[in-house]
């Protein structure tokens, strides 16, 4: 029982400050609210990233999907077709009901089309491995930004405004907290419960030894479209969030590649790569860096971001968690049974 | 005699250089066989037409009947035709308990089972089979840590999770030192008179060669050379030009 509440207590304490945050310090709403999408990207990076050993840097491709789809669907479900050409780049007022059910239809299909996307283009491009699927996906986010960026229909290069929110500045700031918490939530259980199943394993296996998955007769093919599609899923709801708590979408803030691309994977490394708790710890502690470089070195913040990048590479190849894991790799369960009688 | 595997005139090249040329063989259900021959006479590459690794040029490969030359590696594990490898191959960052959990047969595996977790059994079963090849107080362990013998004993124990119907071993005993040998060699009958998995073997180490096998193959330059029981083979004079030396 004792064990159980012990184990417990993580997860109680960060589930009730998540909670208490945003009331309590009510000025970083929108920074904390930041923080947990950082969670999700370096979360849901390592699935394929980590846990898998496909190193991606295109799942930004998932989240401007997330954030254009949302978007449209508020715009496209309440404003006639044919006024759409005068809607663009306007700002759509939309009402409590039909901005609600809008958001929640437009994440509904954003998840499908992400995941269609992510079968399609997963069938074709996991194929690659090593570096050359690390370049191919880098292709893939910097042609889905120019693609967006060429579109009228979503505003092309001058962008889109997402619909306001129906309700007070720090109404929205709370709303998109909260949703952000849940989703980082609902991630990280759901990827603690999947890395401990089949999936998880096999999709280790593939990570360790690909030709050895195969062989072992592993459905690889299926399993890694799987895990890119998982992705997919939970960035296209945190890119449709993202969307709507920036009020404004065009292909620098749906398809950030050099920044939220680059950095989900510095999270998951800094943290450590193929855990749960690293990703967390790495967006976290990332997070909080940048924002007191924003503060507090300001002009040099990229500079100093730059150094910490190179820190992190340098220093902690393997992460917080990684280091830790050596350090003491009985506390991670690595242990000689010492009863010889089994043996 | 009842084949499992046959092989018939199954040629393959890699650009000039003749790997296999019009190999025929026959592996009979619930036998030993050998395969034997000097570096670079293609049986590695053999067996890797066998099991899907590279398309064949020419030929036939029969797995219980069914053609396989056509079939993916995957695809043909699945079928129950499993190989080790040459250069042994695990999962280094796994545990050797997670290395022989995701060993199980994949066979009626539908999307949805990709999501469950593994039943009580099959962890009894993986300690089980970890205890048959001496593992088993390590179990928790990264299979990376282990020594390279160790390793091929947990590639055996994860080969025999599969619950295959038949096994392709790329010299079990290279690397591995004299007392281990023993006790492999011990293991793999065991594993083909108890569990009835056909075993077809490549091995350098003729004491084990004659010890396991109850026919064997010699292959020279991509040719198939001679083939007969240990006995005949020992004394073939072209096996014996070619491979074992005259002594």
């Amino acid at each position: 029982m004792t064990d159980n509440i012990r184990s417990a207590l993580p997860y109680l304490l960060i589930g009730s400050a998540g909670l208490a945050a945003p009331i309590i310090a009510p000025n970083f709403q929108i920074q904390l609210a930041m923080l947990w999408m950082m969670i999700i990207l370096a979360l849901t990076w390592d699935i394929a990233g980590g846990q898998m050993g496909y190193n991606s840097f295109g799942n930004i491709l998932f989240f401007g999907i997330g954030c254009y789809v949302t978007a449209v669907m508020q715009r496209e479900l309440f404003f006639d077709i044919a006024e759409y050409a005068n809607v663009t780049g306007k700002v759509v007022t939309l009402t409590s009901y039909q901005y609600f059910t809008g958001f929640s239809l437009g994440l509904a299909l954003s998840v499908l089309i992400a995941v269609a996307v992510g079968v399609v283009l997963g069938s074709g491009i996991l194929g690659l491995r090593g570096h050359y699927f690390a370049i191919c996906t880098l292709g893939v986010g910097v042609a889905a930004g120019e693609l967006a960026s060429g579109w009228e229909f979503v505003g092309a290069g001058s962008g889109m405004l997402a619909p306001i929110y129906p309700g007070e500045a720090n109404e929205q700031g709370l709303f998109y907290y909260y949703t952000f918490f849940v989703l980082a939530v609902l991630c990280f259980f759901t990827l603690k419960r999947l890395y401990s199943s089949r999936f998880g394993l096999a999709i280790n296996a593939i990570r360790d030894d690909e030709d050895k998955a195969e062989a072992m007769g592993i459905h690889t093919t299926r399993y890694k479209t799987v895990a890119w599609c998982i992705s997919g899923f939970f960035l296209a709801l945190a890119g449709g969030m993202f969307g709507h708590l920036n009020n404004f979408i065009d292909r620098e803030v749906a398809f950030p590649s050099s920044t939220f691309g680059v950095w989900m994977v510095l999270m998951a490394i800094l943290g450590g790569k193929g855990t749960i708790w690293g990703p967390v710890l790495g967006a976290t502690v990332f997070h909080v860096t940048q924002e007191l470089f924003w503060t507090y070195l300001f002009g040099w913040q990229r500079v100093a971001l730059g150094v910490l990048i190179v820190v992190i590479v340098v220093f902690f190849p393997q992460g917080i968690m990684g280091w830790l894991r050596e350090r003491w790799p009985e506390k991670f369960g690595e242990t000689v049974d010492t009863d010889a009688s089994t043996a | 005699m009842n084949p499992i595997l046959e092989v018939s005139g199954v040629s393959k090249s890699f650009g000039g250089v003749v790997a296999n040329s019009d190999i025929s063989l026959i592996v009979p259900v619930g036998k030993i066989i050998g395969l034997i021959g000097p570096n670079g006479s293609g049986k590695t590459s053999l067996f890797n037409s066998i099991v899907g690794y590279h398309p064949i040029d020419r030929g036939s490969i029969k797995f219980d009947g069914a053609e396989i030359s056509k079939l993916r590696v995957p695809e043909i594990a699945r079928m129950g035709l499993l190989r080790t490898f040459q250069q042994t191959r695990i999962y280094g960052k796994m545990s050797c308990m997670e290395n022989m959990e995701t060993s199980v047969p994949h066979v009626h595996e539908g999307l949805l089972t990709m999501f469950t977790r593994f039943p009580a059994e099959v962890a009894e079963k993986a300690e089980g089979l970890l205890e048959f090849v001496g593992l088993y107080v390590k179990r928790h362990l990264r299979a990376g840590e282990l020594s390279f013998g160790q390793q091929k004993l947990l590639e055996f124990a994860m080969a025999l999770m599969n619950q295959p119907r038949m096994l392709l071993l790329d010299e079990p005993t290279a690397g591995i030192n004299p007392t281990l040998i023993n006790s492999l060699i011990d293991r793999l009958k065991r594993a083909n008179s108890e569990i009835g998995i056909t075993l077809f073997v490549i091995e350098h180490n003729m004491r084990v060669i004659m010890d396991l096998a109850e026919h064997i193959y010699c292959l020279a330059h991509g040719e198939l050379l001679a083939n007969g029981a240990p006995e005949e083979i020992r004394n073939n004079q072209r096996v014996i030009d070619a491979y074992l030396g005259a002594n």
